[in-house]
């Protein structure tokens, strides 16, 4: 599959002579060396992502690790300071004004945390921005705006202001004028972050409702594991503004590249992140205890075997079986593989 | 004093220094030492600081401190006809529109002007109260014969608020666009805004004529636009920087994001500048009418030049009056905005 969006070798520092610094940094000088001796600050330090068209990529670090500053600069709301991204193939670096503002308009919409809604304007009126921004024919805008409202749950609230709404109902507008924009891409910027775990929850299903109908390219930024758990088919792990590690999430998750990450997962529940794909081995027998599906969490199948470990289920997925799992190796893969013991120590 | 002639002596300037002699006029402290009947050169300090005045004293080269303040004059005075012919057509629509708003305010019957004042409060402050206030001030404005300087003065402070508005908001917009120009204009305002009032009013005496009402109005539009201007910078400025991201991530260009975003979301600062600016147009209306503004000043000036009490302070309460009422209105109307994004 051809990446819709790649970032090539992309580095940002902020500092008046950025561009000098790259062969500093590209030579191994870290953050806090490179603040102390030059007065610059590392953004990000050579990124290579590919984001496949339909799918999910979750940006996750901790707070200062440049998650915002890597999506900003898809649709090139901050410069980079050396390398390239490239949208369907095409060097987002080498766009005029003009051209760059009809890509913003036209293949990326955005979502923010604090969801920048125009205060005076109406829920309606803010869901066709994207639209009337390119100038197009009113009836055609307004029946958008108000047919992505209705989808996100928002009928009947197209003429409130946004300070009228509750916290997840202005995210929801920020969705529907995201989705009336009409792109192929998304960007959300801890899109969730501000509001109240139920709502939170909520806010996921509805994405990934949407995502199911859609299949829009999303690039989705957490510093949250279970939410990016719950989102990515594609999770990038930041840390001081360079990538640790990405891949599938399962993946990550089963064999973290470092402590850093190991800490991350170390905290969640396995046995709803897991699903049994991701454990499952070749078959090598003729009788099972029973069927299950490939995209069962561990949690449904240690319940379905009533806690016996003597159990071997097959995985079935329409009609074909795909391989076997073992309790006893379910049991193994809930525990995180290496735990780094320093880490309680340090708390 | 000697000492600065010897001093003279010594760097061997004498000569230069006497070539043309010739008895300069007397200088201010000079003249007062001879009224009381000493001898300037005797009786003063031993070394007095080496101003102007005293150096002329010692070498008649120098120049005297009358010499600055009348090179100024003389400097402006030489621009003058420049300046005239530069600034007398720029100006000349000011001149025309205060006579036309004067000329509509004194010949427009009340029983016109009146209804159609009130339905334009209401517009906007859209509130019966505060539109029910201005119809008693302009009926107390009517019994008591001040009906038409009340009139005349409303013209003028409307004329200039609204040329105010119209330069001082793109002003204010560059400004908060250019951090450069800011730096180049905050000066001038700080100038314009502690500059004694009158002040103003000697260098546009020496350029305009005082029968032309453009006079008045520069004065008044100089004093009033300050505020427009310093308070749709900061408007701008202070918009939240989330939502101007925004307007940049879905593609908006200069003039989308400056009229969809910044200037509405400036609004309420806009409007509280726009309500000081009419403040201070009616403190310099009283002003200006030293240099024959028609309206309510002129009756404050009479009270002072002619001791009438009873008619200085009515017309001065009358100033109030329409002060409170323009304050109101424009309040009102800065509450509407407010209120209807649903704060
Ligand atoms: N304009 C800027 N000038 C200087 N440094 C900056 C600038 N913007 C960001 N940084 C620095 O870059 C680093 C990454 O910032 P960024 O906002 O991308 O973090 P983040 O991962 O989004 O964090 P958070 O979860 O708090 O939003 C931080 O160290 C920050 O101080
Ligand atoms: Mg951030």
């Amino acid at each position: 599959m051809s990446a819709k969006v790649a970032i090539r070798n992309l580095y940002k520092i902020f500092g008046p002579r950025g561009a000098e610094m790259v062969p500093l940094v590209e030579n191994g000088m870290d953050k806090a060396t490179l603040l102390d001796r030059h007065g610059h600050v590392l953004g990000l330090r050579d990124i290579n992502v590919d984001m496949a068209a339909g799918e999910i990529t979750v940006i996750m670090g901790l707070s200062g690790s440049g998650k915002s500053t890597l999506i900003r600069h898809l649709n090139r709301l901050i410069e980079p300071t050396a390398g390239e991204i490239l949208i369907d193939g095409q060097d987002v670096m080498r766009l005029g004004p003009a051209e760059l503002r009809a890509m913003r308009q036209k293949r990326m919409s955005m979502v923010f945390q604090k969801f920048a809604l125009l205060p005076h304007r109406t829920v309606q009126q803010n869901a066709e921005m994207p639209l009337s921004v390119q100038g197009h024919d009113p009836a055609r805008t307004t029946e958008d705006a108000k047919r992505w409202l209705a989808r996100v749950g928002l009928a009947g609230n197209e003429q409130q202001y946004p300070a009228q709404l509750s916290g997840g109902m202005q995210q929801r507008v920020g969705i529907a004028r995201a989705l009336t924009a009409n792109t192929d891409i998304m960007l959300m910027d801890e899109a969730f972050s501000a509001l109240d775990p139920l709502i939170r929850s909520d806010m996921q299903d509805l994405l990934l409702e949407l995502q199911k109908e859609l299949q829009k390219t999303i690039v989705f930024i957490t510093h949250d594991l279970d939410e990016a758990l719950k989102l990515a088919d594609h999770l990038v792990i930041l840390k001081d503004g360079a990538v640790v590690q990405q891949g599938e999430p399962q993946g990550i998750l089963l064999a973290p590249a470092d402590p850093y990450i190991e800490d991350f997962v170390s905290d969640i529940n396995r046995a709803r992140v897991l699903r049994v794909r991701s454990i499952m081995e070749p078959v090598d027998r003729d009788t099972f205890d029973g069927d299950v599906s490939p995209d069962s969490n561990l949690e449904r199948l240690i319940a379905q075997s009533d806690g016996d470990t003597n159990h071997v289920y097959r995985v079935v997925e329409d009609g074909a079986v795909l391989g076997q799992v073992n309790m006893q190796t379910l049991v193994k893969a809930l525990v995180p593989r290496v735990r780094s013991t320093d880490r309680t120590a340090a708390r | 004093m000697a000492a600065y002639e010897s001093f003279f002596d010594a760097l061997g300037l004498r000569d230069w220094c006497d070539a043309d002699k010739t008895d300069g006029p007397m200088s201010m402290a000079q003249l007062l030492a001879q009224t009381q009947g000493g001898d300037a050169g005797a009786e003063g300090p031993v070394l007095p600081f080496p101003s102007l005045d005293v150096l002329h004293e010692a070498c008649h080269r120098i120049g005297q401190t009358r010499d600055v303040t009348e090179g100024l004059e003389r400097g402006f005075l030489d621009i003058r006809p420049e300046l005239k012919l530069v600034l007398d057509p720029i100006t000349q629509p000011l001149s025309w529109m205060l006579d036309g708003a004067l000329w509509v305010a004194e010949g427009t019957p009340w029983w016109i002007m009146i209804p159609a004042l009130l339905l334009l409060s209401y517009l906007v402050s859209r509130s019966k109260a505060v539109t029910a206030f201005v119809a008693a001030v302009l009926v107390f404005f009517a019994v008591i014969d001040h009906y038409d300087v009340a009139m005349q003065t409303l013209a003028i402070v409307f004329v200039c608020t609204g040329l105010s508005v119209l330069f001082g908001v793109p002003i204010g917009i560059g400004m908060s666009k250019s951090n450069t120009a800011q730096r180049l204009i905050v000066p001038i305002l700080d100038l314009l805004q502690t500059l004694p009032t009158f002040v103003y009013l000697i260098p546009l005496i020496f350029l305009f004529s005082v029968t032309e009402s453009k006079l008045y109005g520069i004065a008044i539009i100089l004093y009033a636009i300050v505020p427009v201007i310093r308070l749709t910078d900061l408007g701008i400025r202070l918009v939240d920087k989330d939502v101007v991201e925004a307007a940049n991530a879905f593609g908006m260009n200069a003039w989308q994001k400056l009229s969809r975003v910044e200037l509405p979301l400036a609004l309420p600062n806009i409007m509280a500048g726009v309500n000081q600016t009419i403040m201070m147009s009616l403190a310099m209306v009283v002003i200006a009418s030293l240099v024959s503004a028609p309206g309510l000043g002129v009756l404050v000036l009479r009270g002072i030049r002619n001791l009438e009490l009873g008619v200085g302070i009515v017309a001065g309460l009358g100033i109030v009056l329409l002060a409170v009422i323009l304050d109101r209105v424009s309040k009102a109307a800065l509450a509407r905005v407010d209120q209807q994004r649903g704060h």
